[in-house]
C-alpha cells in the first residue's frame, strides 16, 4: 500500500507518448558535436552521430509558451507528483545500430514504473520512462531507461 | 586503440573546462531552456545554487566521449547505464576517465566502470560503460 501514491497517480503506469518521427541531419549532428567538445572528425563532419545524439534529436520541441517559469517544458508523459524537487536521475541506454544522416527515426516513451522507497530524508518517488527509438523499418536503434527520483 | 585492453587497466583521461558559450550552445541544441544552466541570478537566487549548472547529459557524453576515443575505429560503444550524483558548475574543469573492468577477448566484448570528476575528486557522473571491439588486429 502506497501512503503518497494515490491510485490516480499509480494509474498512469504504462502510459504512452505519440510517436515522434524525426529526420538526422548532417547538420544536427555537427552542431552537437560541436557544443559537446568532441574531436572526433566523423562526428564533427556530420557522417554519423556520437552516442547520445538521440537525446538531442527527441528532446521536447515545446513553445515558449508552454515552458514553466523556470523554462522547463512540462512532461506531458507524468501525472502530477505529490513530490516534485527532482533529484539526481540516472540513464540506461543500449545502442543498436549507428544512426547517420538522412536516417528518419521514430521515438515512443512509455512511463513503465511509478514506486516510492524511504529514503534517509523522506519518503523519496521513482519512476521510470523507456524510450524505444525505431528506423523506418521497425528495427530498434536505440534504448533507453531513464529513473528519476523526486523528494 | 593502442594496446590491447587487460582488466584494470586505466584509459586515458580528458579533461573538460565548463565554459559559459559551450553551455549555451548545448543546452539550445537540446532546446533545453532550463534557467539553471544560462540564467545566474534565478540559479543562485532561486535555486541556491552557487553557479551555473553544467547541464547533467553533456557530462553523460563525456563518458561517453573518453571511451569513443580511446577505442577510436577499433570498436563501438554498445551500452551505457549512469547517474547524475554531484552537479558541476561553469568555470570548473572536470576530468573524464574509466577503466577496464572486464574484456573477454572471444567476443571482443569490453565493459569499463568511468566516471567524470571535479577537481576536489568528487564523482559527480559514475556509470558502466559496454563496447564492442570489431577489428581484429
Amino acid at each position: 500500500m502506497s501512503a503518497l501514491l494515490s491510485e490516480d497517480v499509480l494509474s498512469h503506469i504504462g502510459k504512452q507518448s505519440e510517436p515522434r518521427r524525426e529526420i538526422v541531419t548532417r547538420r544536427d549532428i555537427r552542431k552537437y558535436a560541436i557544443a559537446t567538445d568532441n574531436r572526433q572528425a566523423k562526428y564533427l563532419d556530420g557522417d554519423v552521430a556520437p552516442p547520445l545524439f538521440h537525446l538531442h534529436l527527441f528532446w521536447d520541441v515545446v513553445p515558449l509558451s508552454e515552458l514553466s517559469p523556470d523554462g522547463v517544458s512540462i512532461d506531458s508523459l507524468l501525472p502530477k507528483f505529490p513530490l516534485e524537487k527532482a533529484m539526481a536521475g540516472g540513464l540506461d541506454i543500449t545502442y543498436h545500430k549507428p544512426i547517420k544522416p538522412g536516417d528518419w527515426l521514430t521515438a515512443t516513451r512509455t512511463l513503465t514504473n511509478i514506486y516510492e522507497k524511504a529514503g534517509r530524508s523522506g519518503p523519496l518517488i521513482f519512476y521510470e520512462v523507456l524510450m524505444e527509438v525505431r528506423g523506418d523499418d521497425d528495427e530498434l536503434v536505440v534504448t533507453e531507461k531513464t529513473t528519476r527520483i523526486l523528494r | 586503440m593502442s594496446p590491447a585492453p587487460t582488466v584494470g587497466m586505466a584509459i586515458p583521461e580528458r579533461q573538460h573546462y565548463c565554459d559559459e558559450v559551450q553551455q549555451m550552445l548545448y543546452n539550445a541544441s537540446l532546446w533545453n531552456g532550463h534557467r539553471i544552466h544560462f540564467d545566474m541570478p534565478y540559479a543562485t537566487e532561486v535555486e541556491g545554487y552557487p553557479g551555473l549548472v553544467v547541464a547533467g547529459p553533456l557530462m553523460g557524453d563525456w563518458l561517453h566521449q573518453v571511451v569513443d576515443e580511446w577505442l577510436g575505429d577499433a570498436g563501438m560503444i554498445t551500452g551505457i547505464e549512469y547517474s547524475n550524483r554531484i552537479a558541476a558548475y561553469v568555470g570548473e574543469t572536470v576530468t573524464a576517465g574509466g577503466t577496464v573492468t572486464a574484456y573477454d577477448e572471444a567476443t571482443g566484448e569490453v565493459a569499463l566502470e568511468v566516471f567524470v570528476k571535479n577537481e576536489r575528486d568528487e564523482v559527480l557522473t559514475p556509470g558502466v560503460i559496454t563496447a564492442t571491439l570489431t577489428s581484429a588486429s
